[in-house]
């Protein structure tokens, strides 16, 4: 057995390990705590597939900020937990779900055996139009050249989804600041943290935005980053919350998907087709796109973290 | 297929509406509304402009982004289908921002509330979302398109704000997520196979071998789920029920039709030699399950507005019975165009007539301030336009000539016949009855006299209840599409032909 076998063996199977104590731990914050490591396993799984982008997009979405949500309302819930458990669903909804898990299980391990060798792929065609996208990484080609309409929709998914969760807001709050928890604690920790963090969590979160064009990285990957460096500043009681209805957050909001919407018209207007680049502008383009996504990015992913609004106007 | 200048219409058809949405969010506070109203005006002028040009031409329009064709690319393509279902949604849309006018106002002091900014902006997304849905032509951008469509319906489950309304909200969203998951699956496998993700391309290259098979089951699992197909539709009374009128009606009549439209798009258009008839005869199993239990369920409701939802669960169910009709047909060698555009015609006339029954629960609710079917006296003296609205959107459920339900009905029936499974006429004819029940009770109980002294709790502006019977109206007549010239619904499609090869 070569290491590199043994290596990509401990990982799969410290991987089943870990999913399967996050279903099957009681406490919901020991399965929420097996969910974060399971995403870091992921990371490497994906590290050890040569994707890289994939893995930090994992590390950053997957691990991260999911985790930190789901540890968010493990906290909420730990009050009504032990209630909940009495309601545990029945054996046989149990057995029915694991039949129904189990089978999906099969067809898709039945499925990705069949699958053809080697596998059919684009990635030629990537390789062959890259050049005239200026840019070197193909991901970056993929999402803001040959795909860009899906990265613009997707931007889109998260602004509803920002507003959907604004909207669990209490009426009498509405366009109030998010009841995130504040620290008013000026020598605590995290305070002490967030001062010595944060300024270098900018800068690699700008580093890991910037290098995006042409190695792995991207707007995703530094958003979330600068997004958690804002939620530790946020924690540390450095800065509050911001009011939902600021116009001021609204347009960075929607800054982002605005300029990739009018860059998208421009190409219709002078490359012939909409979300077209002029030839020899394409990378200006799209780092126009992706330097106005990244701190519409950053507010979303921030806000969806900090949640509906808590408290009123100036409270 | 030529791309030509027109064919941009399409990407204005999805991107129009989400443009809407950052800057009515942008703007907010009393402008929401205003810029709400204004996008879905200019949707509309773009939506007829797609009709005008598909009729003009003949032809499906095709629009391919930025220049870089599949399979590198992505493209929009609106056939037949498209084109209707286009048309229809943006009539719906229209009608029922004109009834929501007045319920979703800002406030008179100029500052934002929570229901009207979410209200409209998720209005518009649902819009967008919808179109995406008719015009793509790539099983990822679909996949993004049902995300979208999900995160815009979900608020307005929950608009109303109540507890029992969160729960159906979070309900929905969990099997909607759980939905769109296993579709995204079916994707992975399709591009892990042949390489492309463009609809067209794809069906050109799939084979009827496993893993087509376990992909199309994936996907129509996770579809079904969104569509609450039985036995997945426990979650949509609760959801439908407890939104404000003007959002179930949304959710009701539009919502369950984008996943529903993707089925029809997987099983007619992409994998077509990967179905097989008793894949069919399976899905219209469920759904003839679905008419019979929605329907008896709904009889026994108390509520109105529940009762309606759960005539949508029935109504899902006809939608499904198309499925065996065009495959038997087509693997006779026969023209299957009249099933499938008796399939459409019930989808277009169940979202009109749904809409206005939705609509005209609300006018009630409001005139009454319940919506118990047992107490309905007084309705039809108080809103005399809401009642016909009601009937003759009953009309349309139950399949009485001249309406829409009817010529679909009729032409699903002679496709039955014509396939030789008269079974699936009789379930038809079973939930006609059924539903025929519930609506005659409704409308004989709401012309009943008040009481002496009675006076509605509210008044219901004109327009709202002329918006209400513009809908019902439309459903109705529908049937007179039979005189039309034109067949839209074969436009830019090669018809199904199936003989079967060696497998």
């Amino acid at each position: 057995m070569t290491p590199s076998l043994a290596l990509n063996l401990a990982l799969a199977l410290l991987l089943l390990g870990m999913a399967g104590w996050a279903v099957l731990v009681r406490s919901t914050q020991a399965a929420v705590i097996g969910f974060m490591v399971y995403g870091l396993l992921l990371t490497l799984a994906w590290a050890r597939l040569d994707g890289l982008d994939v893995a930090l997009t994992e590390a950053a979405i997957g691990g991260g900020l999911t985790g930190f949500l789901l540890l968010g309302a493990a906290v909420r819930l730990r009050s009504v937990e032990h209630r909940a458990m009495l309601q545990a669903p029945g054996l046989a909804t149990r057995i029915l779900a694991a039949l129904a898990a189990g089978s999906i299980t099969l067809l898709l391990a039945f499925a990705v055996l069949t699958l053809p060798s080697p596998a059919p792929s684009l990635a030629p065609a990537v390789a062959e139009n890259i050049a005239m996208t200026q840019v070197g990484n193909p991901i970056t080609a993929v999402l803001l050249a040959f795909r860009a309409l899906d990265t613009l929709l997707e931007a889109l998914v998260l602004v509803l989804a920002m507003i959907g969760i604004w909207s669990l807001a209490d009426d009498r709050v509405w366009g109030g600041r998010p009841g995130f928890a504040i620290a008013h604690d000026a020598s605590g920790i995290l305070h002490y943290a967030a001062r010595i963090l944060v300024p270098i969590g900018v800068v690699i979160g700008g580093y890991i935005f910037w290098i995006g064009a042409d190695d792995p990285g991207g707007k995703f990957q530094g958003a979330t980053l600068l997004a958690a460096m804002w939620l530790l500043l946020v924690l540390a009681g450095l800065r509050d919350a911001p009011r939902v209805s600021s116009q001021t957050l609204r347009l960075w909001v929607v800054l982002g998907p605005l300029v990739f919407i009018g860059v998208g018209g421009l190409g219709s207007w002078v490359a012939g087709s909409f979300l077209g680049y002029p030839q020899g502008y394409a990378k200006l383009m799209i780092v126009a796109v992706e330097l106005a996504l990244l701190p519409s990015l950053t507010l979303i992913l921030g806000l969806l973290i900090m949640g509906a609004p808590k408290r009123e106007i100036g409270r | 297929m030529t791309e030509s200048p027109a064919s941009l219409l399409l990407v204005l058809a999805v991107l129009l509406p989400f443009t809407g949405v950052i800057i009515g969010l942008l703007l907010g506070g009393r402008h929401v509304r205003t810029v709400a109203l204004t996008t879905v005006a200019l949707g509309l002028a773009v939506i007829i402009g797609i009709v005008w040009h598909a009729l003009d031409t003949s032809t499906a329009m095709e629009y391919v982004l930025g220049g870089w064709s599949p399979p590198l690319g992505i493209r929009l393509r609106a056939d037949g289908l498209s084109v209707l279902m286009l048309l229809a949604v943006a009539v719906v849309i229209s009608l029922v921002s004109v009834y929501a006018h007045a319920d979703f106002a800002p406030h008179d002091s100029g500052k934002e509330t929570r229901a009207p900014p979410v209200f409209w902006l998720m209005l518009l997304a649902i819009w967008g979302s919808l179109n995406l849905v008719f015009v793509s032509g790539d099983l990822f951008t679909l996949y993004v398109a049902l995300e979208l469509l999900t995160f815009a319906g979900v608020p307005l489950v929950a608009l109303d704000g109540r507890g029992e309304t969160l729960r159906a909200a979070l309900r929905y969203l969990l099997f909607a997520l759980l939905g769109s998951l296993l579709y995204l699956l079916g994707a992975v496998l399709l591009y892990g196979a042949y390489g492309t993700l463009d609809i067209q391309l794809l069906a050109q290259m799939v084979r009827p071998e496993a893993l087509s098979w376990a992909a199309l089951a994936l996907m129509t699992v996770g579809l079904l789920a969104k569509t609450a197909l039985f036995p997945l539709h426990i979650w949509l009374p609760p959801a439908h029920a407890g939104a404000p009128a003007a959002a179930s009606a949304l959710l009701s009549a539009l919502v369950v039709k984008g996943s529903w439209f993707l089925v029809l798009r997987l099983w007619l258009d992409v994998m077509p030699n990967v179905v097989t008839l008793s894949a069919a005869q399976l899905l219209a199993a469920l759904g003839a399950v679905a008419i019979i239990v929605g329907n008896i369920v709904a009889l026994g409701q108390v509520r109105l507005k529940l009762l309606i939802a759960y005539s949508t669960v029935a109504q899902i169910g006809y939608l499904f019975l198309m499925f065996p009709l065009v495959f038997g047909l087509a693997f006779a060698g026969l023209d299957s165009t009249q099933a499938v555009a008796g399939g459409m015609l019930q989808t277009i006339s169940h979202a009109l007539a749904k809409a206005a029954m939705f609509l005209a629960a609300g006018l009630i609710y409001l005139t009454l301030g319940h919506d118990r079917i047992s107490d309905l006296r007084g309705v039809a003296q108080a809103l005399p336009m809401t009642v016909t609205a009601f009937a003759l959107a009953g009309a349309s459920l139950i399949g009485l000539p001249p309406s829409g339900g009817f010529l679909a009905k009729w032409l699903l029936l002679s496709a039955a016949l014509e396939s030789g499974q008269w079974w699936w006429g009789a379930v038809m004819l079973l939930g006609g009855l059924l539903t025929s029940v519930y609506v005659f009770i409704i409308v004989v109980r709401s012309l009943a006299p008040a009481e002496a002294g009675w006076m509605p709790k509210t008044c219901v502006p004109q327009y709202q209840q002329m918006a209400v019977l513009a809908l019902a109206l439309s459903a109705f007549l529908l049937g007179l599409a039979a005189l039309s010239p034109v067949d839209l619904v074969q436009l830019g499609r090669t018809p199904l032909s199936l003989l079967r090869g060696t497998p």
